[in-house]
């Protein structure tokens, strides 16, 4: 879901020295110009199969970490319903994130050389992911604005030119929208509800609107690849433009909760139709970016001991099939 | 850390309903075929999208070269008369 990686890409991302040459790369970018998709065996600048490489499995990242958050809150939601819903929606997310790698692999990558680099902390996953849930509400106001801002940025990428990222994103935005309503309707109960109910919905909002307000990643005159990434038709819309639309989308549905948007600056411009609000602390963006959120040792903690203590069912589902594929053949 | 191996992986195809054709949906990885149906049924269909599901080795899977598709195909491409296009038949002349 959660895709603001596109611009923490790497230097070797922006350069290709390929030796087949200038004639393949033009045929390749005509064919991306005029829309067709590019596919795992067709040939590819290396500079393009880098990017998507980084930033699939940056995705893919993304969604496994923001199953933590949630989860959380699994075993403490406040009903049967709501709890039911709650392992729904993580089990969803655990199953685009396995969506995601199996696009990243068709580009010649491994599925275990992609784990290791998000365990040895090598790799980066969404920001968003290293605040933590301390109420109900929080489970509430991530489904609504978290995932509703994953969906802004992730719809365009259901027209990426590269077709199995683009075709495992139709499936995942398919998923979002359960996602998107069903903390929506936690926000409502919440805000229907008693005066400590509201309160704790206003809570929520008041901490997670400005983290998905960055989840867009850098404003455009500091987004470092966004050309690129346009030029290869893997971005269609710029930063800006995506957090300007959510901004736009969101506010209202703020106003129906009755709930304010923690942002002194917001007003509407009639002329512009739009909303205009007040700058974002892009040093707070850095920091949890470079690992010094509230929860960025928690959520790596948390991932390495679960890949630790499955490590025994990984290797006993490898020996039991060694075994029978062994015993079938002396039977043949 | 130990380095670990992945699993086979498995490409998976997806019937959505009676009467239709597998689709090709995706990957998984697994120890076995048993397993790569189970995974498979646990990520592609967790919203009723399958009546059936296929699981090949991607290993065993025979492909056509991309890079070769220009010739591979060629021999069709001037063949314009296997479409019923080709033909010029008279308007008045009914269901045919």
């Amino acid at each position: 879901m959660y895709t603001q990686g596109l611009d923490s890409l790497g230097k070797d991302c922006l350069r290709d020295e390929t030796r087949d040459g200038a004639a393949l790369e033009s045929r390749f970018q005509a064919r991306v110009d005029a829309e067709e998709k590019i596919e795992a065996k067709d040939w590819m600048p290396e500079a393009y199969r880098r990017t998507l490489i980084r930033q699939i499995s940056q995705h893919a990242h993304s969604e496994v970490v923001g199953m933590l958050p949630e989860g959380n809150w699994i075993t403490r939601a406040p009903s049967l319903k709501r709890k039911t819903i709650l392992i729904a929606k993580v089990q969803d997310e655990g199953g685009h994130g396995a969506y995601l790698y199996s696009a990243a692999e068709t580009l010649g990558v491994a599925r275990a050389e992609l784990v290791d680099q998000l365990l040895a902390g090598k790799a980066k996953y969404s920001s968003i992911f290293n605040y933590p849930t301390p109420t109900w509400a929080d489970v509430g106001a991530i489904g609504w604005l978290v995932d509703g801002a994953a969906i802004m940025n992730q719809i365009p990428l259901c027209r990426c030119s590269y077709g199995p990222y683009a075709r495992a994103m139709v499936r995942i935005c398919k998923e979002e929208s359960f996602h998107q309503r069903q903390g929506y309707e936690i926000m409502l109960t919440l805000a229907r509800g008693t005066e400590a109910q509201r309160a704790m919905a206003q809570a929520a909002l008041d901490r997670w609107w400005w983290p998905s307000l960055m989840m867009f990643g850098p404003t455009d005159t500091d987004s470092k690849h966004g050309a690129q990434s346009m030029r290869w038709k893997i971005k269609r819309f710029s930063n800006d433009e995506l957090r300007q639309k959510f901004v736009d989308t969101t506010v209202p549905q703020a106003d129906y909760l009755g709930l304010g948007v923690p942002d002194p600056e917001l007003a509407w411009d009639e002329a512009a139709q739009h909303y205009r609000f007040g700058p974002i602390d892009w040093s707070e963006f850095e920091r949890v970016l470079a690992g010094h959120g509230p929860c960025n040792r928690e959520r790596m903690e948390a991932r390495c001991k679960a890949h630790e203590e499955g490590r025994w069912v990984r290797e006993a589902a490898a020996a039991w099939a060694a075994k029978r594929s062994a015993v079938a053949m002396q039977a043949a | 850390m130990n380095k670990e191996q992945d699993w086979p992986l498995y490409e998976i195809f997806i019937r959505a309903k009676s009467g239709l054709d597998h689709k090709h949906v995706g990957s998984v990885h697994a120890t076995d075929a048993a397993m790569a149906l189970e995974h498979a049924r646990d990520l592609y269909t967790r919203r009723q999208e399958g009546v059936s599901i296929w699981a090949v080795r991607s290993a065993d899977i025979v492909a056509s070269d991309p890079a070769e598709s220009d010739a591979f195909f060629e021999p069709a491409r001037d063949k314009i008369y296997r479409h019923p296009t080709f033909y010029d038949i008279p308007d008045e002349v009914k269901t045919l």
